[in-house]
């Protein structure tokens, strides 16, 4: 398959915090990639790297042919690589459907539609039907149809989670990057919420990197596991292999893993 | 869905104004004409309000508006308030589109200092400034609409009607500005300016462009409060004018593009009133009423109005 994006030799230090140190990565086209590693392993720094919310030290961040190092993170949106957020990025003041009008409006700026003096209703690039049939599709697919009209700021955890998804996908993006998507989400939510996210994520056609940090869910989701330690990529395989590494299970997974063994061995009824 | 009859509104009270002018008393024609003209300004401020930016200098326009448009007639003999509140207008834009480059780049209080140094700043030059009448100002030339003169009992009234068309058509155009998606990004930018930034725009931008058209409209103001008063001078940089149109955008609310004219013409009354009682000690009247609107209407007048919606 096709490299959509290859971060070469990323290094990136905050004072004597090594953040990232060589780090190398070729990510497919229609892949779905699990970053797992503990808390200050490096993992949120890729991403942050990747939006161009922080610049590397040294190394090169690759999408499409095209270096992307230097840019802001609002030209990397441009560009079709989106992301979520660990702490949902919401507008409190706006209801979920003003969410994904917003995020419409936008896409149809900066495609030259929707300015001042425009007229009718155009259609969003990328999806080919004006913006509030695209805002309805979008909520639907995640779900959020009956939260509509509600304020982002009344939402339960789970939905507002759902709801900082759905709002990168107005942007048609061809990889998205997912913080954690179900930090802070019941254990019983979990599952129904990724569910909802790769499928939907999937009838858009998008990339995705999510970092993780419930095995169970990175097992079941990945198809390649990245594994970071201390600013260091220390495995990068399918989660079969990356999960059962030794350097994995002792740095990342611990004890993690053993409960995945056991869950494997009884799985979900 | 309820159609949204904001404008219609506005357009029906603005001709009840026209209408009725004629039977208008010349000191109603005259607090009617300047509650537009500080309306104008306090509608600029409530679209930098909507994006969490208090601009505590905003007087800088409306007073760069009051000079270019008294200017246009002392240096060019040009008496056509038309011609002297586009004028106005674009002299504001252009002054507001150099200074927006470093105002842009600042949020909360230090926005709101900025504008209020850049505006004494002005004060400071005009009042040293004796081409431009220093302290004193100068008189602004007698009013002429499309190079016609009314007569002496009518150009009040004239000037009334004008700026009636002229603030009707300007909030017809911040009402559809609102429905673009620059417009719509305004809640946005105050509620999360990161998430902005990620969904692909230059919240930098856009506050830029906020900022150019709050000068315009403060710009507008200025030469119609300068045509209708028939004077100008350095006080209307001061801070405390500054003050009286955060004054006005706190009392009308950010709910509608009509809070504004409703907010200056409140102002109006209770500085008139206030002072007619009460010469020395009107500033207490004023600042007791801001006290009871802060407590009972914190998101101001409008919101009697969305309340009885909502009910």
């Amino acid at each position: 398959m096709a490299v959509v994006l290859d971060a070469r030799d990323l290094n990136k230090h905050f004072g004597a915090i090594t953040a990232a140190m060589n780090i190398n990565a070729a990510i497919e086209q229609d892949s779905v990639v699990g970053l797992i590693g503990t808390n200050g392993a490096g993992k949120t720094t890729f991403i942050n790297m990747i939006t161009g919310y922080i610049k590397p030290d040294t190394g090169s961040i690759v999408y499409q042919g095209r270096d992307i190092t230097a840019l802001s993170p609002r030209e990397i949106t441009r560009a079709g690589i989106c992301r979520s957020f660990q702490i949902p990025q919401l507008y409190s003041s706006l209801s979920v459907f003003e969410h994904m009008m917003m995020g419409l409006g936008v896409v149809l700026r900066n495609a030259g539609l929707g300015g001042y003096f425009s007229r009718g209703r155009p259609n969003v690039p990328g999806h080919d039907a004006p913006a509030e049939e695209v805002a309805e599709r979008i909520l639907k697919r995640f779900g959020l149809s009956g939260y509509r009209d509600k304020n982002a700021q009344v939402l339960p955890g789970g939905v507002r989670k759902l709801l900082d998804i759905a709002l990168t996908m107005v942007a048609k993006p061809t990889i998205l990057l997912l913080d954690e998507p179900t930090s802070g989400v019941s254990a019983e939510e979990k599952f129904g919420i990724m569910d909802m996210v790769m499928s939907a994520v999937k009838a858009e056609g998008a990339t995705v990197l999510f970092v993780e940090h419930d095995m169970e869910v990175v097992s079941r989701f990945a198809q390649r596991v990245i594994a970071f330690y201390d600013g260091r990529i220390i495995a990068d395989a399918p989660p079969e292999i990356a999960l059962t590494d030794p350097e994995v299970k002792r740095f990342v997974v611990g004890g993690a893993l053993h409960r995945l063994d056991e869950q494997q061995a009884a799985p979900h009824a | 869905m309820n159609r949204d009859r904001t404008l219609p509104i506005l357009g029906a009270v603005m001709l009840v104004v026209v209408l009725a002018g004629p039977l208008l008393p010349q000191w109603a024609l005259f607090l009617v004409t300047i509650a537009i003209a500080k309306g104008l300004v306090a509608l600029g401020l409530m679209l930098l309000l909507r994006a969490g930016l208090v601009s505590f200098g905003q007087a800088l326009y409306y007073c760069i508006g009051a000079y270019t448009a008294g200017s246009v007639g002392r240096f060019f003999n040009v008496g056509d308030m038309l011609v002297q509140m586009i004028a106005g207008a674009a002299v504001a834009a252009l002054v507001a589109f150099i200074l927006g480059f470093l105002l842009a780049r600042y949020r909360g209080i230090f926005f709101g200092l900025l504008s209020l140094a850049l505006s004494m700043i002005l004060y400071g030059l005009l009042v040293k400034s004796e081409a431009l009448g220093s302290t004193d100002g100068f008189n602004v030339l007698p009013s002429t609409v499309l190079g016609i003169r009314p007569s002496e009992a009518w150009v009040r009234y004239v000037v009334a009607a004008v700026g009636c068309g002229v603030a009707l058509l300007a909030t017809a155009l911040v009402y559809r500005y609102l429905r673009t998606p620059l417009g719509q990004l305004a809640p946005a930018i105050k509620d999360n300016e990161i998430r902005v930034e990620y969904m692909g725009t230059s919240v930098r931008n856009a506050i830029h462009a906020m900022y150019v058209i709050a000068a315009a409209l403060s710009g507008i103001g200025g030469a119609l409060a300068a045509t209708t008063v028939g004077h100008i001078d350095p006080d209307m940089a001061y801070w405390t004018t500054s003050g009286e149109f955060i004054f006005i955008t706190i009392l009308a609310g950010t709910g509608s593009v009509v809070a504004p004219f409703l907010g200056a013409a409140i102002f109006g009354i209770i500085h008139t009133v206030a002072f007619d009682l009460s010469p020395n000690t009107w500033q207490m009247s004023l600042g007791t009423a801001l006290l009871l609107l802060i407590v009972f209407l914190p998101d101001g007048l409008w919101s009697l109005f969305t309340r009885r919606k909502a009910a």
